[in-house]
């Protein structure tokens, strides 16, 4: 539906994004997911056309922008939401109907379609309201319900949770998923949140120093990053370099530290690789467990203990360093502190290993 | 003091008076700064939009030189225009110098700088991506521009203010290029200026107090309309 070629973004000379190809389906979520300054907001703006890039081609619906749509009649097409509200300094319905009366829309229709969108967005209480006297989550369902009123063919949302409180962003969120699996419209979100990827889009783009280094199905991208980096920033916190030191059958066996972990898969003899793990996988127990699936079990002293939003993360020795997450009333249960003597586990299919070329 | 209060007597007479002379030099006056401060506002809110809007080389440099025009001398000012308006000047053909249209020219010379300035300003000080999301909703370049003045209008019935009040208190301009002809170019401030030097502290003080009161009620008046739409 909407493809993107060889799209550059130059600032001082310097190439600030670089998207040899993106494309979007009719229907389907798509998330730019990458840390702060990664490019995920500069990529939205120049697809949308509302900064200019420097080269590249956009073709929406097989017409090219700017030889077979004229560059505002493609912009009139979508619609974007942006991490702030940025409401004109009008009431709420102005402002929901603001994208309609550029459209030079008949008064009647724009009467109901702001209030369909006011409805939906539950703000219709709020129609005569200053815009700027809202709070912050009223003004970003106002944000939304702009957007939306004008039934764009892609919809663009850039990071449009970030502003707000956790509970409010919490609520936001799972309307904004409800309201999209219904209406099924075609967008493309950046975030820097994984959660959110993961709660909204098909696939995902993973992007750093405005490049896309990794895309595919969104759970495939999560669990299988294609460098430390990438491991990393999706959460797998647990990076090891060993040794592969015997291959079976569906399973092979890494030296790590002179420890032997069990990884689910294939790999060669010799090979060098990086054992990849997210803390949640981990699990902990005071001692060995006697009926466990976790072909890794591993005699460990707790080196330290963080909180880590609702729970705990612990900071592991087991001959190689582990990360662990347990929940808080777990943290409680086994009296972690730094010294402590435990027993970590995991399973092998909870690995995801990457393929490194052997030093020298 | 007996001096001023017999001046502050006279004053209260040749204003409740409706004395001929006086209302004729207000009402000039009025119209003359009106009509500046109308040609300035057209020309520079257009002028300032196309600058904070637009990028182009040496764009600092002209915001700049807006900037510097804010505070132009009225005599400079004066002294243009009427070298502009002599008869052997580039536009000495339309025989406007010491007509009320030359001061008019004059004082829109003045305001022009304050009213480009204060909208570039002002238009700049909206946040950037405010730009951008009025172009998302579907703007056309001439919309973005009426989307972003509307947000900017609290600055800009400013610079309103600041432009009549720049033009209906100069006296350099309006002497030069008007001549301060009596029933015919005579405008408060050259009015005072006369009286005052041939004496006439009375007829001075009320055309002062009718000057003071003429800026406060157009002030007044664009500050309600100014705090309304706040």
């Amino acid at each position: 539906m909407l493809e993107v070629r060889d799209l550059k973004v130059e600032r001082g000379g310097r190439a600030i994004l670089h998207v040899p190809f993106f494309s979007i389906d009719r229907g389907e979520v798509v998330s730019l997911v990458g840390p702060n300054g990664a490019g995920k907001t500069t990529m939205l703006l120049a697809v949308a056309l509302l900064i200019k890039p420097s080269s590249g081609e956009i073709v929406l619906n097989g017409k090219r922008v700017g030889r077979d749509i004229h560059p505002l009649e493609y912009r009139r097409r979508l619609s974007f939401v942006f991490e702030e509200p940025l409401l004109l300094d009008a009431t709420v319905y102005e402002n929901v109907a603001q994208g309609l009366r550029f459209r030079g829309m008949k008064k009647g229709e724009i009467v109901d379609r702001v209030e369909k969108y006011l409805d939906l967005f539950r703000i219709s209480h709020l129609r005569t309201r200053r815009a700027r006297a809202l709070s912050g989550g009223e003004a970003q369902r106002v944000a939304l319900a702009r957007a939306f009123a004008i039934e764009p063919e892609v919809l663009f949302l850039d990071e449009p949770f970030s502003s707000l409180d956790l509970p409010t962003r919490d609520t936001l969120s799972r309307e904004l998923e409800a309201i999209l699996g219904r209406l099924g419209w075609t967008v493309i979100m950046s975030t820097h949140e994984r959660a959110e990827a993961l709660r909204f889009s098909d696939r995902t783009c993973l992007i750093r120093e405005g490049r896309i280094v990794q895309m595919g199905p969104t759970l495939s991208v999560m669990n299988e990053p294609q460098d430390e980096w990438l491991a990393s920033f999706v959460g797998m916190e647990t990076l090891l370099e060993g040794i592969v030191e015997e291959v079976k059958s569906g399973t092979f066996l890494v030296s790590v530290n002179g420890r032997i972990i069990e990884v689910a898969g294939t790999a060669r003899q010799a090979e060098h690789v990086t054992i990849c793990m997210r803390p949640e996988h981990v699990t902990i127990s005071l001692s060995y467990p006697n009926f466990t699936s976790a072909r890794n079990v591993f005699k460990a002293k707790v080196l330290g203990v963080e909180p880590a939003g609702f729970g705990t993360r612990v900071k592991l020795d087991c001959g190689f360093p582990l990360v662990a997450f347990v929940t808080a009333s777990s943290e409680k249960a086994l009296d972690l502190r730094e010294g402590r003597e435990v027993v970590a586990s995991f399973k092998a299919t909870s690995i995801h290993v990457l393929r490194r070329r052997p030093l020298g | 003091m007996d001096l001023i209060f017999e001046g502050v007597k006279k004053a209260f007479v040749l204003i409740f008076g409706l004395d001929r002379e006086v209302m004729g030099i207000t009402l000039l006056s009025l119209k003359v700064s009106g009509l500046a401060t109308l040609m300035s506002v057209f020309l520079g809110v257009s002028a300032g939009t196309g600058i904070a809007l637009a990028r182009f080389p040496g764009r600092r440099i002209l915001i700049a030189l807006v900037n510097t025009g804010m505070g132009l001398p009225p005599v400079v000012v004066g002294l243009f225009v009427s070298l502009c308006l002599w008869r052997e000047g580039p536009l000495g053909f339309l025989g406007l110098l010491y007509t009320p249209w030359a001061i008019v020219i004059a004082q829109a010379v003045i305001a022009t700088p304050i009213v480009t300035g204060i909208t570039v300003a002002a238009i700049q000080h909206l946040p950037e991506r405010l730009r951008l999301q009025i172009l998302a909703l579907g703007a056309t370049r001439f919309q973005l521009a009426l989307c972003l003045l509307k947000e900017a209008r609290l600055p800009l019935l400013a610079a309103i203010m600041a432009g009549f009040g720049g033009v209906i208190s100069e006296v350099g301009a309006s002497m030069m290029v008007g001549g301060n002809i009596k029933g015919y170019t005579r405008v408060l401030t050259t009015a005072t200026v006369l009286e005052t030097s041939k004496g006439n502290f009375d007829v001075a003080i009320a055309l002062g107090i009718i000057l003071f009161l003429l800026t406060y009620l157009v002030n007044q008046l664009l500050t309600s309309i100014q705090q309304r739409t706040k």
